[in-house]
Formats: C-alpha cells, sequence, structure tokens
C-alpha cells in the first residue's frame, strides 16, 4: 500500500492548491466522489481477503478522513478570504456627517422659569397664573394703587383703546405679576403659598428695556409668616437658583403700595473680569423688591388682614436669567435670532429638577 | 431729591462722612443714586497769582504771562510757569486760578497738554467760571481780591466745596422731599442730632391790602386754606452768592431773590410757595375751579387751556396761577416788582396730579402737592418766606392773612410693641420703639388699660394704620439687621405635587417641539395691525390705546404672527433652514378671558443643511403635522382618533391643510402649508409650514386606575396583505384606511398606505383624474391561525368595504 502515501500527498496537494471553491470542489469529486479515486479503492476492499482488507480497510478510512478535514480546512480558509475581499470592498468613509437630525432648543426665559418652579416647589410652593389683559381693579385699585395713585402714572402702563361708547376704565396690560395675587387669593383663600412667572408690560424700549419681559411673583400666606420667613426663603431660593452654597441678602428699607413693610433686597456678590459671582465678595447687587402684604390687598382680595399675613415679592426672570448664564442684552431674548437661540437656548432633555440639578 | 452737604448741615449736627450719610439714606428707604464730590472734578485748581503779563511777540491778543503757581499747596515752595493768554482781564498782579498741564478741564471737556502757542511755549491755563462749569461766565479768566488766599484750592476759597447727595423718594414720603425731613430721618436713626431752626413769627405792619377768599367749592377739598402777605417796598434783583451756589448745586437756575427764596423754602422745608407782583393783581385773590375757556399762560412761558377740574387763584382779571402746579407770567415777579404777594395754600393731591398730567406740566410745587404737602405749614412757609425776603429785599410785611382752615388729618394708631416682632421678625425693645416714632415727630401716648396709641405728625400722610408705624420702627431700626428664619414646609414629609394640568401641558409640549428639531422664540404679544390681521385678528378690540410704536398696536391672535416675523428676520440674516416654535398666548378680544395660551411652530426653507446623504428638501406640510402629531401624543391626546378635517383658518394654504379635531367639534390642531398671501403679507420667503395647537382642548385625562390593562399580545402570526386602489385624485387616504380598518375590527389590527400614485403619470396609465393608492392591512388572528379562506374571506370584506367608502376599484 505504499501507493497510498503518493495518492495523500498528490490530493492533498491538489486541496492546498485550490484557488477557489470551484477547485475544490474538482478535487473532492476526484479523490471522494462516487468515481473518485480514493472512492473507487474503496470499493476494490470488497474483492480482497479479509487480511488483505484488514489492512488496507483503516487505511483507505483514515485517508479519507484526512482529505475530508484538508477540505473542510481549505473550504474555511477560502470563505473567509472570501470575506476579507468582500468587507475590503464595502469600506465607507465614515469621517462624513451622518444623516442630519435637527436638535431644538429651549428658551432661558422658560429654562429659567422651570428651575425657579422647581425650587418653590421643593419649598411648597405652587405656580398661579392669571390673564395679561387686566382689569384695572386687579392691577391698581385692589393692589392699594387708587386711581390717582402717583405709581400708576410711574409704572409706563399700556392701555387697551375703548370703543365709542364704552366708558369703563379702559383695561390694561398688567404691568406686574402682582394681580395674580388677588385672583388666587379670590379663588383658592389662604394659608396659600404660590409664585406666579409670566409676561409683564410697560411702555419703556431701550437699550436695558423692553416693553414686554418676565416677572416672577412670589406669596405667602398664612397666620404667623414674617418677613424673617421671607428672607430665609430668598436666601434659599438664591442659593439653590445660582448653585452656590449660600447667597447672603440685604434688606433696604422702600415703599410698595401693595406691601408694608417693604424692602429693596440685594445679594451679596462680586463682579470678577465681567463675571458675576454670587454669594461671595464686597458688592450687593439688587434683585428684587418685596414685603409683607399690605392689609388693604388682603382685604381687596377678600382675606381677613387682623386673621391673615404673609410676604410678597416680585423679581425678573429675564434679568436673573443674564445674571446666571451671563447673557448681555435683553433685547435679544426677544428677536427670535436663531444663531442665539442656539447658543444660550437649553437641550430639550435639560429638565431641571432639584434632585437633578438645575444646569448641571 | 438733590441737596449738599452744608445744606444738610443746617438742620443736622453731624460728623458721619458724605458716605457714612449716603449709606445711612439707602437703608432708611431714602435710597442714595448719586453721591457727587466737587473736589473730583474741581480739586485740583488752585489760586495764582501773575507775576508779569506782557505781549506775546508774534499776537496782538494774547498775552505771555509769568505765572506764579503752588503744585503743592500754600505750604510749599511756589513755581513759575509760562502761559500764553487770551483773556481780556490778563495782567499783572492778577490772582487768578491755575490749572496745570495734565488736569482735565470740566468745561471744555479736554485734558490740559503743555502746548506751543504761536511759537511760544504755554505750561498751564488762567481758568474762567465757565471752564470750571461754576456760571456761564466767559468774559474773563477768574479775577480774585488781591487778599486771596495764593496756593489754596479754589473751591475751598469760593465755597464750592459742597458735596451734592441724589436721593430717590418713593411716592409715599412727601416729608422727605425738604432738607428738613431728610435730617429729621438721620437724627432717628442716631446719625446726628436735628438743629432745624426754629421758624419766627415776623409781626405785621399793616393790613393787607389784598384780600383771599375760597369759592366755596373749593373749600371743603380742593383748597381748603390759603395763606399769604403783602410785603410792600422790597428792592428785588440777583440773590447773594450763597444762595445762588446752593440753588445751582442741586441743578436749579437762580432767577431773582424774590423766586428764589420760594425755590429754597420749597427745597429747605418741602413747602411750595408763590410770589405775586401785587401791583399787577387786580382786585382781589379768589381761589376757584377754572371756567371753560380759560387759559392761563404760564411761568414756563407756554399758554394752557384750562377746564373746570382744575384748581386756579385768580383776580379780577381771570386766573393768575394754577393752584398747586404752576404761576402765571402776567402776575410773575420782575426785577421791578416793589410789593410783592406771598402765598402758601394747601391743594389737594389728587386733584392736583390729575390737572398737571392733563396739562403735562411738572414743576418743584407740583411734585409736592402730588404727594402730599404737610397742610400744618402754611403759616410756617410764610413767616419763613418773609424773614428771607426782608433780609435780601428789605420792605415792610402786612399782617398774614389766612382763608379757610388747614385740612383736619389728625389720627392716631394702636401700636401693639409686640407686632414688630410677628409681622417683621425683628424683636425691638418698645422703650425704642417709642424713642423712634418720637424721632420722627410721631406721638406714643398711653391710654386707658395699657394700650399705646400713636399720633400721627401731619406731614406723614402715607402712615394709615398699625402696619406703618410697625414700617417706621423697623425702617429706622435698619431692616439690615433682619435675621432669616425658615419658613417650615406646608406639610411634612415627601413634597406634593404643585403642577396643574395646564402647566405640565405646557412643559412636556415644550420639551417634545425641542425634540422635534424646533428653537424656542420668545416674541411680543403685540404686533403690528397688519401682522395681526394676516392671522385673523387685528380688529380694534384689540388695539392698544397707547403702544409704543405701530409694529406693536394689536395683541397678536396666536404667537403665529410674531413667529413669521421672526422667520422673515432670520432669512434676511441669511438662515435657510427654520424650525421655530413658541409656546404663549393669543387673544380674541381685549377682556381677560380673552387670552388662550396655545403653542405654535413654523418650518420655512429646508429641512436640513445642504448635506451629502440626499436629506435636504424643502419643507412641507408633513413637517408640520410631524410635529403637531408628535406634540400632541406627548401630551397624551388620542392622535390615532382624531379626524382630518379641511376647515383650516384662511392663512393656510387651502389645498394642503387640515385641523385635526376630536370628533368634528373639538379642534386641537391645525397644521397645513401657509397661504401665499400670508407668507407675502410677512415678508417670509417660502416655502413655510406651519401648525397651531389647542392645548386647553385636550380632553383631560379621566379618573381611573394608574395600573395599565394585561397586554393582549397574540402568539399567532399576524398575516399582513396588501391591497392596490384606483380612486379619485382628491379621495382622500383617511377614507381608504378608515374602511380598511373598519371591514372587520375583530381580525384587523392596522392599516397603512405604502404607497401613492398619483400626478400626470397616473392620470396618463390609470385615467384622468385617478391614482393608485396601495394600502398594507395587518391582521392579527387572536384564537387559531388563520386558513387562506378565511384570509381571502377578510380580505374581500376589505376591498369590498373601501369600495364603496371610496368609490374606487381594486387595481388589476
Amino acid at each position: 500500500m505504499d501507493g497510498l502515501d503518493t495518492l495523500r500527498a498528490s490530493w492533498l496537494g491538489r486541496i492546498a492548491d485550490a484557488a477557489d471553491e470551484q477547485a475544490l470542489e474538482g478535487a473532492r469529486l476526484g479523490a471522494l466522489g462516487k468515481k473518485g479515486e480514493v472512492s473507487l479503492m474503496m470499493r476494490e476492499l470488497g474483492k480482497m481477503t479479509p487480511e488483505q482488507r484488514q489492512q488496507a480497510g483503516p487505511a483507505l478510512n483514515a485517508l479519507k478522513d484526512e482529505l475530508n478535514s484538508a477540505l473542510a480546512a481549505r473550504r474555511a480558509a477560502l470563505s473567509d478570504a472570501a470575506l476579507a475581499e468582500r468587507l475590503r470592498t464595502e469600506w465607507l468613509d465614515v469621517s462624513l456627517a451622518p444623516r442630519p437630525r435637527a436638535m431644538g432648543t429651549i428658551h432661558p426665559v422658560s429654562q429659567v422659569t422651570e428651575e425657579v418652579a422647581a425650587i418653590f416647589a421643593d419649598m411648597g410652593f405652587g405656580v398661579a397664573e392669571g390673564p395679561q389683559i387686566e382689569s384695572d381693579w386687579y392691577n391698581f385699585d385692589a393692589l392699594n394703587m387708587p386711581s390717582h395713585h402717583s405709581a400708576r402714572a410711574e409704572m409706563d402702563t399700556f392701555y387697551m383703546a375703548r370703543g365709542e361708547g364704552d366708558d369703563r376704565a379702559p383695561h390694561v396690560l398688567r404691568t406686574h405679576t402682582s394681580p395674580v395675587q388677588i385672583r388666587t387669593l379670590q379663588d383658592r383663600g389662604a394659608p396659600i403659598r404660590i409664585i406666579a412667572p409670566g409676561r409683564v408690560y410697560r411702555s419703556d424700549f431701550d437699550q436695558t428695556h423692553t416693553p414686554m419681559f418676565h416677572q416672577v411673583e412670589g406669596l405667602a400666606i398664612d397666620r404667623d409668616i414674617s418677613m424673617a420667613n421671607l428672607k430665609w426663603v430668598l436666601e434659599e431660593f438664591f442659593a439653590a437658583f445660582f448653585e452656590v452654597e449660600g447667597v447672603e441678602t440685604r434688606f433696604r428699607a422702600s415703599h410698595f403700595p401693595f406691601t408694608e413693610p417693604s424692602a429693596e433686597v440685594d445679594i451679596r456678590c462680586s463682579w470678577k473680569d465681567g463675571t458675576l459671582k454670587v454669594g461671595e465678595g464686597d458688592g450687593w447687587l439688587e434683585v428684587l423688591g418685596s414685603g409683607m402684604v399690605h392689609p388693604k390687598v388682603l382685604a381687596a382680595a377678600g382675606i381677613d388682614p387682623n386673621e391673615w399675613q404673609g410676604f410678597a415679592f416680585g423679581m425678573g426672570i429675564d434679568r436673573i436669567a443674564m445674571l446666571k448664564y451671563g447673557i448681555p442684552d435683553l433685547r435679544a431674548f426677544f428677536d427670535a435670532d436663531l444663531r442665539w437661540l442656539r447658543h444660550y437656548g437649553f437641550a430639550a432633555l435639560d429638565v431641571p429638577t432639584m434632585r437633578g440639578g438645575l444646569s448641571a | 431729591m438733590k441737596f449738599t452737604l452744608s445744606w444738610l448741615k443746617e438742620h443736622l449736627d453731624t460728623d458721619a462722612s458724605p458716605q457714612e450719610i449716603a449709606d445711612t439714606l439707602t437703608d432708611l428707604g431714602l435710597e442714595l443714586e448719586e453721591l457727587t464730590d466737587p473736589a473730583d472734578a474741581l480739586g485740583g485748581f488752585r489760586i495764582c497769582r501773575v507775576i508779569e503779563a506782557g505781549p506775546h511777540p508774534d499776537a496782538d491778543r494774547l498775552r505771555l504771562c509769568r505765572v506764579e503757581t503752588w503744585p503743592n499747596g500754600p505750604d510749599a515752595p511756589s513755581a513759575e510757569v509760562q502761559v500764553v493768554c487770551g483773556a481780556p482781564n490778563a495782567r499783572t498782579g492778577l490772582v487768578g486760578v491755575f490749572a496745570a498741564p495734565g488736569m482735565h478741564i470740566p468745561g471744555t471737556g479736554v485734558d490740559l497738554k503743555p502746548g506751543v502757542i504761536r511759537g511760544v511755549e504755554s505750561n498751564g491755563m488762567l481758568c474762567s467760571e465757565r471752564e470750571l462749569e461754576i456760571s456761564e461766565d466767559h468774559d474773563g479768566i477768574i479775577d480774585l481780591p488781591e487778599d486771596a488766599p495764593l496756593g489754596a484750592r479754589y473751591i475751598d476759597y469760593a465755597d464750592l466745596n459742597d458735596v451734592v447727595f441724589d436721593i430717590a423718594i418713593t411716592p409715599n414720603r412727601p416729608d422727605a422731599l425738604g432738607v428738613a425731613g431728610i435730617a429729621r430721618d438721620l437724627a432717628a436713626r442716631g446719625i446726628g442730632t436735628l438743629k432745624t431752626p426754629a421758624i419766627e413769627a415776623v409781626p405785621g405792619e399793616f393790613a393787607s391790602p389784598v384780600s383771599v377768599s375760597l369759592a366755596p367749592e373749593v373749600a371743603d377739598l380742593a383748597c381748603p386754606i390759603f395763606a399769604g402777605r403783602l410785603i410792600r417796598g422790597v428792592k428785588n434783583g440777583p440773590s447773594p452768592a450763597w444762595l445762588q451756589r446752593r440753588l445751582r448745586a442741586i441743578g436749579l437756575r437762580p432767577i431773582s431773590a424774590l423766586v428764589d427764596v420760594t425755590n429754597f423754602i420749597t427745597y429747605d422745608r418741602g413747602r411750595p410757595l408763590h410770589v405775586f407782583d401785587a401791583a399787577k393783581v387786580t382786585g382781589d385773590l379768589q381761589v376757584r375751579f377754572a371756567r371753560e375757556g380759560e387759559e392761563l399762560l404760564a411761568l414756563d412761558g407756554k399758554t394752557y387751556a384750562l377746564d373746570p377740574t382744575m384748581t386756579v387763584v385768580a383776580d379780577e382779571a381771570g386766573a393768575e396761577s394754577l393752584g398747586g402746579i404752576m404761576g402765571g407770567e402776567a402776575s410773575g415777579c420782575t426785577e421791578t416788582t416793589t410789593d410783592v404777594f406771598v402765598e402758601a395754600a394747601w391743594f389737594d393731591p389728587i386733584r392736583t396730579a390729575l390737572s398737571g398730567r392733563k396739562l403735562k406740566i411738572n414743576s418743584d410745587a407740583r411734585y409736592r402737592f402730588d404727594r402730599g404737602v404737610d397742610p400744618e405749614s402754611c403759616v410756617d412757609g410764610i413767616e419763613a418766606a418773609t424773614a428771607m425776603i426782608l433780609d435780601l429785599c428789605g420792605g415792610e410785611p402786612s399782617e398774614v392773612i389766612v382763608a379757610g382752615q388747614a385740612p383736619d388729618m389728625a389720627r392716631a394708631y394702636r401700636l401693639d410693641p409686640a407686632r414688630c416682632a410677628s409681622l417683621v421678625g425683628m424683636d425691638i425693645p418698645e422703650a425704642e420703639q417709642r424713642r423712634i416714632l418720637s424721632a420722627l415727630g410721631f406721638a406714643p401716648r398711653d391710654v386707658e388699660g395699657g394700650r399705646i396709641m400713636v399720633d400721627v405728625p401731619s406731614w406723614r400722610p402715607d402712615v394709615q394704620g398699625e402696619a406703618d408705624l410697625v414700617e417706621e420702627v423697623a425702617r429706622v431700626a435698619s431692616l439690615t439687621k433682619l435675621e432669616a428664619r425658615p419658613l417650615p414646609r406646608p406639610s411634612t414629609g415627601v413634597t406634593r405635587p404643585t403642577m396643574t394640568l395646564g402647566q405640565k401641558r405646557e412643559a412636556t409640549a415644550r420639551r417634545a417641539l425641542a425634540m422635534a428639531g424646533m428653537n424656542e422664540c420668545v416674541t411680543y404679544s403685540f404686533v403690528s395691525q397688519g401682522q395681526a390681521a394676516a392671522f385673523g385678528g387685528g380688529s380694534d378690540a384689540v388695539r392698544l390705546e397707547n403702544p409704543i410704536s405701530s409694529e406693536m398696536s394689536h395683541m397678536r391672535p396666536d404667537p403665529l404672527a410674531g413667529l413669521m416675523a421672526a422667520v422673515a428676520r432670520n432669512q434676511a440674516r441669511g438662515a435657510g433652514e427654520i424650525a421655530l416654535f413658541e409656546i404663549g398666548p393669543g387673544w380674541s378680544g381685549g377682556e381677560p378671558e380673552d387670552q388662550r395660551v396655545v403653542a405654535s411652530g413654523v418650518f420655512a426653507g429646508a429641512s436640513a443643511p445642504r448635506e451629502w446623504t440626499g436629506a435636504r428638501r424643502p419643507v412641507d406640510l408633513w413637517d408640520a403635522k410631524a410635529a403637531a402629531e408628535a406634540a400632541l401624543a406627548a401630551l397624551g391626546a388620542p392622535v390615532e382618533r382624531l379626524m382630518v378635517m379641511r376647515n383650516a383658518p384662511d392663512w393656510f394654504h387651502p389645498g394642503r391643510s387640515a385641523v385635526l379635531s376630536l370628533g368634528p367639534k373639538v379642534p386641537l390642531a391645525v397644521y397645513g402649508e401657509l397661504h401665499p398671501r400670508a407668507l407675502e403679507a410677512m415678508d417670509v420667503k417660502g416655502p413655510a409650514a406651519a401648525f397651531t395647537l389647542f392645548l386647553d382642548a385636550i380632553p383631560v385625562p379621566k379618573a381611573r386606575s394608574i395600573a395599565r390593562p394585561a397586554l393582549g399580545a397574540s402568539d399567532l402570526q399576524a398575516v399582513e396583505r396588501d391591497f392596490a386602489f384606483v380612486v379619485d385624485a382628491d379621495c382622500e387616504a383617511e377614507t381608504l384606511l378608515r374602511a380598511a380598518r373598519g371591514a372587520d375590527k375583530a381580525l384587523i389590527a392596522g392599516a397603512t398606505v405604502f404607497d401613492v400614485f398619483g400626478g400626470p403619470k397616473a392620470a396618463a396609465s390609470l385615467g384622468e383624474g385617478k391614482k393608485s393608492v396601495a394600502i398594507a392591512v395587518r391582521l392579527q388572528p387572536k384564537k387559531k391561525t388563520l386558513t387562506e379562506d378565511e384570509i381571502e374571506a377578510v380580505a374581500n370584506k376589505v376591498v369590498a368595504a373601501v369600495q364603496k367608502a371610496s368609490g374606487g376599484t381594486l387595481r388589476a
């Protein structure tokens, strides 16, 4: 059976040399096909003596197994090479931009309003709303500003035109969010804790004023709320809002018709290289007006001032947005310049929460 | 309100620095606007001497001066400087005021540099009063007496070194519109001792030949008291230098001694006065309402048409002054006045304010009467003026005449010493509370039952109750001492939700639209009439009476009006891919309840920037519909159940817009391409597609179990069958789909359009006015796998239903 070694070497050589599937199949058929050289030799086994068969059988079977293994190995190698070749031709320029998917933005006024609402919600304040075309009673009279009050004239009020024969006092565009105090107290009574953010209007248009801007009103009425509580609430708010450890406030006596006593509130801050740092330094920045709700205001809203008392404050949302996020120009807030919206806007999923943080 | 430090010191003994006074004023609620120290601008100007003034070699009009200067003050050595001077009065021996190179000259606004004038060096300047901004005088350089202290600072010598305070007075504090009142506040705080000079009565020497009466209609409220006095034989002229200086320092122009006296007392005591030239008054004076058609030429040189709501002081010739606002030109005092009639009256604040507003006159008198002048100050005002006039102008005074009487404003409120702690949160001892109130002129007194009643002084019309007393105490004690105290949560435990459904919807819609690639805007609530009209608004009901401009005259019907203007602005800046939205109010009318918050958005230009995948395409109504449906879905609206109705408002393209409606009557959204006319009106380059979502129309979720129903997913194989129908070109896909879905509600899980073949090619192959719509219908068996026969049966039902609903045929 010396011929087997030659046979083995010959077929293994053909298998190894097969350049493609077709050549490999040719080799398989030539060796192991029905009429293949090895198959034919195996057919010869029947004609042998048992002794011969005993010797030749296992040798042929071993040869067959070996050739099958070689075929499988060669097939795998050819397949790998073919795949490698396909992959080589499937090269793409992965530095190209993908199909575009536009990401929108949230306006800073909305974002900051949500931040303010999140902080005050944590202190038990709900959000209240009211109309922006207001009766002069809600905007002025109920807030202890009767028709002749000089504060009215100073507020640069926008008035709605009255039709011929309509002798009612003209409605106004609310000059502040304070009318929401009255409406909410009328609806819900005391005790109450609300903030009321929204658009307000004053007839003033220059470098630092726009005829529309945003305020947030705060109101807390209970049996024993004092100005000291107001100071705490504001200091907690500013620390949370500006995301610093603590913010000291300074109360200065002032006058608003709807509060008594009244105070303007400054926060401690520093300006370094044009950057505002809140909560440190020797500077003071005026940020809001506040006070204890005037007994006449409570009475106008149907609340007994002998039984209930509390504080109110009002501050500019656009202004604290500018301070926190370093936005320079108020007028740009309302210009809807896409470049500005994309630069100063916030991502859709940047939802401010107390547990997740505000700007973080 | 402006005043100077030396003026304040006539009312207050204090060593406090100007800065300390300024800080205290702010803390007291008299907020400092500006503190001006003249030394900042003029401190460098020193008194010098011209050693010799000789001719300039090359200029006849110029003098070449050798000037002795004291750069480091009178006690240090002097230095000689050469100065070329053009002033006619420059002469040898002149004592003047020197400015060295490097100094800023306020009157010319330039920084002085050494120079060469006509070939001769000049190393400084001899100054005129105008160059120092202390008067308009520029006829020559300052020419001081020979004994003026050489080398001293000129402002010290000339008494110009007076710090000026400018403070903002809140409308409740008319008492602080006089220096005396400001000093009272500071003294109460302990910043000094009050020493306002008492006003001495000057005895009258004869009966006033001019008498005064109050017409009955003014006597009760409009002008309840009018005091006056005639001073005869006065010599009017410029007021003395100290008075002129003081008035100039606070920005007033000196006029004449008689007028300057009234201005001085207005600012010194918060007591406006008026002076009539008695020779020009015809007969007696009467305070009355103006008559219809009456006019007054006022001291500002303008003629005002008066009406019967206005109070005037009149003589027999007619109105001579507008009570509490401004005097008349005809009876005003001049240099030739010899007999002057001084008026101190009390005019009703409301009427004065309304008259002043109507006539658009702002004056120092009106400013004070508007806020409430001390009604008890009339006679004192007359006496103070008399003393000054006699001092400055001579003359003899008549007896004081008083018509009517000061309105009785006496009132007292209870002070509960514990109220300060309960309202403000400051513990201030009762004795200190009493001290503060007394120092401010209030009179605390003990009454029966151990209670304290506090009388309010006549100059504090603002104090109207106990809370005001507490405010006074807290203000003077200083709110800076207030210590924060925690406000406990309203309930213990986990914080409760605070947002309303409407607020949640706005917040969700905002995030959903931003996720859809849109940029949120905040645009003005008012737009031009044309812009409002382009979106169904612009009626007179939403018109502003006093808009800031014609671009902002009408309340917008929908944020789209402002958004479209924003699109136009962005296009003008070169933006090509625009997707803007705004959630905010629109107005259907001019009443508070006519406001509705909606979410509107607009797409304009291309869907994406130029790029390589071919995704860029012009925006169309599908962009608007996709964003609208995404937001509605995020808000929990039943998007799959909404009807698509062709009744969108007319600013949309009539064939490319729709209303998404819950049933036929509850529109939740409109969307579509914008009408070409709307684009034109807004100056927007198309294409543009827009939507408006009516957030408040989405039904409120029913109170139901929070838990979800069990998932009904079937393990059985779903089957999808495709059908193509030839239908009329204007047949809507929704017609086919609704019919298909309804063909077998138990088996059919869904139907979608996967191909539309329309346009001219379809018309050519399918017939004019036809198109082909291919739909895929998904069958989901729930109990057993479907047999071919069952599938065939359902398919037949689908075909029948669709053909019936659409009038179409199955495509061969």
